[in-house]
């Protein structure tokens, strides 16, 4: 039963997820937290964090809310409900336009929307900047890290661990 | 231009894009795709992103979805996804545990904090160059101007943005295709 609430909780995320996990953040929250007080507000944020620190896409904060509130199974319902719904509406999107190929307006259609993508990207950026810019150091690993990788072809890998070792050595 | 990848080569280039993804992982999805293997042009894969964008779920994710299927149909799909999740997935059921049993440790604060003000940046940089490489004529850069506005700034949702900027960005681009042709 517990294990059914968790897969429903998260396919209804999924759906809303516009824009990845930061655009659900506050609904997760109201899910978890308050509708089904599956843990309190500090486990919440911690738990987001740790997800965080993780590589991979953000929205498996879920997967990690899931192993909290159920163990294993509680994270393979909470990453199933986060993934299947839209990796279905994504499998039909690919269908349509392949069916579509052929029409002369699908590519500009299309491309009208990548400047919100890009837009959306370059604000995330802006609203991770403001969360990481606490202080003078930070800022100057923010700005480095922007241009190294605007103006070079190198691994990012690079400027990330550069930025932790600088985290380490003087923050 | 474009080499298609093989099976075995989209599940691990997509392995690499999950487990190299801190600090989230659309950066890595580009330089892997774009940069570093040359599946799709740039164009290519931003208009696959900008799809993704309009669907709930990660772009990234849903990139995963659409790149695979693609290349290599429903087994490519599946296979594309499954990368991207299995590396990050493991990781989390190990820092899970630890958490479960130490809870937050002090020492690795300072560092996150430093790699979160690095994965910032890269995900400007990585903004900035996809909009200099697809050179948008100008009413399109003023979408992008008004995307980044409302969601950085005014913190408006973002289906709501989606909403409005979805069908704005789709009109113009088609008006200028169509004046093109006439």
């Amino acid at each position: 039963m517990l294990l059914l609430q968790i897969l429903l909780a998260f396919s209804t995320l999924s759906l809303l997820a516009i824009g990845g996990a930061n655009a659900v953040l506050p609904e997760m929250h109201r899910l978890v937290v308050v509708v089904h007080g599956w843990m309190d507000d500090t486990t919440f944020s911690q738990l987001f964090a740790l997800a965080q620190a993780a590589p991979g896409p953000n929205i498996l904060a879920a997967s990690v809310m899931g192993w909290h509130i159920a163990g294993p199974s509680g994270m393979a319902m909470a990453t199933i409900g986060m993934l299947l719904p839209a990796a279905i509406l994504a499998w039909g999107m690919a269908g349509l336009t392949h069916r579509l190929r052929g029409n002369t307006w699908l590519k500009p259609a299309q491309f009208g929307l990548v400047p919100i993508a890009v837009g959306l990207i370059a604000a995330s950026g802006v609203i991770m900047a403001d969360a990481a810019g606490t202080n003078g150091l930070s800022f100057a690993i923010i700005a480095v890290s922007t241009v190294f990788v605007w103006r070079t072809r190198y691994s990012p890998l690079w400027v990330l661990a550069g930025g932790g070792a600088l985290g380490l050595l003087l923050l | 231009m474009a080499e298609i990848p093989t099976k075995l080569e989209l599940f691990l280039g997509y392995a690499k894009i999950g487990l190299l993804g801190f600090g989230g992982v659309g950066p890595w999805s580009r330089h892997v795709i774009v940069e570093e293997r040359k599946w799709l042009s740039e164009r290519d894969y931003a208009e696959i992103l900008g799809l993704g964008q309009i669907l709930p779920g990660p772009n990234v994710g849903n990139a995963s979805v659409m790149i695979g299927r693609r290349f290599h149909g429903f087994q490519g799909a599946l296979l594309a996804t499954a990368g991207l999740y299995i590396g990050p997935l493991a990781i989390l059921v190990v820092l899970s545990i630890l958490y479960e049993l130490y809870g937050t440790r002090p020492g690795v604060a300072p560092f996150m904090q430093g790699v979160a003000a690095a994965a910032a940046g890269m995900v400007m940089g990585m903004a900035i160059k996809m909009g200099q490489n697809l050179r948008p004529p100008p009413e399109l850069i003023v979408v992008g101007l008004l995307a980044i506005v409302g969601a950085a700034f005014l913190r408006l949702p973002l289906p709501l943005i989606v909403l409005v900027l979805a069908p704005l960005g789709v009109w113009l681009s088609l008006r200028r295709s169509w004046k093109r042709v006439a």
